[in-house]
């Protein structure tokens, strides 16, 4: 069990689906989503909420700054 | 009186800028000018009065530090020679687009190509036509004596920020070279840097303060619209430049049946002309253009409801003879006007300028009348 | 834990710098200057260096670099940025100037400006973004093109008889008495981005302290030039680009100084 837990907010509409954050990702939280946003990008989200350690590297790698990551201990 | 001196024009240009309270000069070395430098250099004014003076690697290089430097609302020039100042084109053409105001010196050498390093005018039409790409105007100020390159450097420097628009400094290898006396002007000290903030605060790279938004200097707008409408501003600019700041001198043109017109080094050939013309009788007169741009149409025009003829003398193949056939045609004047040069670095003598007006106003010499065409 | 008791201010470990404003950048998706640009912000910010930085931008990309972090700015000519940080950093040497260029300025048109303000050892840095292509003119050929790398101008790959070699400039540049830190990174991993801005940290406080001129190669991908997924782009920067152009420091000194490695 992580000694963290993490949740990744991405602003979707900022968002252009590069996809550099889904691999980024150690444990696999983001995705690309099906559906598209208002430029017609699939948008990162939250695929697997629960896996997310709040390690930050989704936000670092992002070239359109629309990541903003929030970590707590886990309870 | 202020201190009087005999120097050399060039060495007066960089006189003149350490006591205007000029920032920086930008340079690269080129003959018939190399001497703004090394007066420059030679009297290390960054002790006293912390102008800064740097030797660029190249002219191109110069004119974008002049770019950089003006853009942060000090003053700032470069001098330069004609091979150097084609050189120079795209960033003067970069700086009128981003409306700094900034001062350039031309010391002209004769052309094409490397051409010859003796004094010529036929730069003319790269100066006040646009050398760069683009509709920009210079303001351009033509000196015709040692003096003038000192009186020139201040009023170039504050016509330039007045319209916040690169001013230049038009002269030619031999008033760049030749020795005269010149009263210097009295020192004035730099702008602080709460006057460059408090002056050009609004426009230039000052550093962003939190009270106000970024300044960003570019020529760049990609929005048609928008760019039309920052090319209608600077020719908004530009006519208030035509209505206020035109400068000449008018020598015995009152009476004058014809106009000599010429500027810098030929207009000093051209006042012994008028001497020796009236001596044979001949009524002639001499206009004197200091401002190149803004050209002096109005006083050609009220000239040209009189004058039988006018000669432009130029050091090229005939530039502002064009600019004085537009104003005469505006006129609705049948004056003739025609043209009488030497080029490749030869200054025309006052005889053959006689002789050129004997030859080419013969008619209305023997019939004392316009000749229609 | 639920996400809504995790999304909580006090629980905020990361979020854009307030330097960079909200215009959503013009870059293609996945590109390495949005990358970069949120580094410098960062960095401006957290240095407490926004009232005395005077970015000049470029020609090519990231021509609008300006549009995006809140500070003073300058766009120069292409290739003349060097030229026109010295002429800034010259006369106000209390500011802090950087340019921001890509290959095509820096390494081609502008090759004089840089050289010799490095040689000067102007105290500014520059950020030297090397993607092996013309980006914004359509992917054509740079100086910086692998051999045998398709692009717009070489469509049969680079030949290095017609075409000469790609251009490892900031080997050059570490040559220079003028320059102080000469380093090559790039922005591909988060690691790698990490690095990166403490590089270029490194690059800001040593321009602060007047140690000389400054450099800091990204090497950088294009993924529309090279016609590529982002995170593919992403590994073939890694597989090709890295082993031409390997990362690290090639200098650390003060100007003057002869310590290049």
């Amino acid at each position: 069990m992580a000694k963290f837990v993490g949740a990744v907010v991405v602003d979707k509409e900022t968002c252009k689906g590069c996809g550099v954050c889904v691999d980024a990702c150690p444990e696999s939280v983001l995705a690309l989503h099906r559906d598209v946003n208002g430029k017609g990008y699939h948008y990162s989200y939250m695929k697997d909420a629960g896996a997310c350690i709040g390690c930050i590297n989704c936000g670092v790698v992002c070239p359109d700054t629309c990541i903003t990551v929030y970590r707590a201990k886990a309870s | 009186m202020g201190e009087v001196k005999l120097m050399k024009g060039n060495e007066v240009l960089a006189e003149a800028a350490i006591r205007c309270g000029c920032d920086g000069y930008f340079g690269y070395p080129i003959t018939p000018q190399s001497e703004v430098m090394e007066t420059l250099m030679a009297r290390e004014p960054w002790n006293e009065t912390g102008m800064v003076v740097l030797q660029a690697e190249s002219e191109v290089a110069a004119i974008n530090m002049v770019y950089g430097a003006a853009a942060t609302g000090k003053k700032v020039m470069t001098s330069s020679s004609s091979p150097g100042i084609s050189l120079m084109s795209e960033g003067i053409s970069y700086i009128a687009g981003a409306e700094l105001p900034c001062l350039l010196v031309n010391v002209q050498r004769g052309g094409p190509g490397l051409g010859t390093i003796q004094p010529s005018q036929a730069d003319y039409f790269q100066t006040v036509k646009g050398g760069g790409h683009g509709d920009y105007k210079l303001i351009v100020l033509a000196p015709s004596s040692v003096q003038e390159m000192n009186d020139f450097v201040d009023l170039g420097f504050e016509l330039a920020f007045k319209y916040r628009n690169p001013a230049m400094i038009l002269a030619d290898g031999a008033i760049g070279q030749m020795m005269e006396k010149v009263e210097l002007a009295d020192s004035k000290p730099r702008w602080t840097k709460e006057e460059v903030v408090e002056k050009n605060g609004s426009w230039a790279t000052t550093g962003k303060p939190a009270t106000r938004k970024k300044n960003i200097v570019t020529s760049l707008e990609m929005d048609s619209g928008r760019m039309e409408q920052n090319n209608l501003r600077f020719q908004d600019k530009y006519r208030k430049m035509e209505e206020n700041e035109v400068r000449y001198e008018a020598f015995q043109c009152d009476d004058a049946e014809f106009i000599l017109v010429a500027f810098g080094t030929c207009s000093r050939v051209c006042q012994k002309t008028v001497e020796m013309a009236r001596a044979k009788g001949l009524k002639v007169g001499l206009l004197r253009p200091i401002t190149l741009y803004p050209f002096p149409n109005k006083i050609i025009k009220e000239l040209a409801r009189k004058a039988l003829g006018f000669l432009s003398i130029e050091m090229s193949a005939g530039q502002m003879v064009e600019d004085i056939k537009l104003a005469v045609y505006e006129a609705g004047s049948n004056a003739r006007v025609d043209y009488f040069g030497r080029m490749g670095g030869i200054i025309p003598t006052p005889t053959e300028v006689v002789e050129a007006l004997e030859k080419i106003f013969s008619w209305e010499l023997s019939y004392g009348v316009k000749r229609s065409y | 834990m639920e996400i809504q008791e995790i999304i909580k201010p006090e629980n905020l470990v990361y979020q854009k710098t307030p330097l960079l404003n909200d215009d959503v950048m013009h870059y293609c998706p996945g590109c390495s200057h949005g990358v970069v640009h949120k580094l410098l912000a960062e960095l401006i910010e957290e240095m407490d260096l926004q009232e005395k930085t005077i970015g000049v931008a470029p020609v090519g990309c990231s021509v609008f670099a300006y549009n995006y972090i809140d500070i003073d700015w300058q766009e120069a000519a292409h290739g003349r940025a060097p030229a026109v940080a010295t002429g800034i950093a010259r006369i106000n040497p209390d500011n802090f100037v950087f340019t921001y260029q890509g290959d095509g300025d820096l390494a081609s048109i502008g090759t004089a400006e840089i050289m010799h303000a490095c040689n000067r050892g102007e105290n500014i840095l520059v950020i030297f973004i090397n993607n092996g292509i013309y980006g914004m003119t359509g992917g054509q050929m740079a100086p910086t093109t692998l051999e045998g790398m398709v692009t717009s101008t070489t469509p049969n790959g680079r030949n290095v008889d017609l075409n000469g070699y790609p251009m490892k400039i900031t080997n050059l540049i570490a040559q220079l008495p003028g320059t102080s830190y000469v380093t090559r990174q790039s922005v591909h991993t988060a690691a790698a981005v990490r690095k990166c801005k403490r590089s270029i940290k490194k690059a800001i406080q040593n321009v602060l302290d007047k140690k000389g001129t400054s450099f800091v190669e990204v090497v950088s991908t294009c993924n529309s030039g090279w016609k590529m997924t982002p995170v593919d782009s992403n590994k073939w920067m890694e597989e090709n680009m890295i082993p031409y152009y390997p990362l690290g420091d090639m200098k650390d000194t003060i100007k003057g100084e002869h310590s290049d490695r």
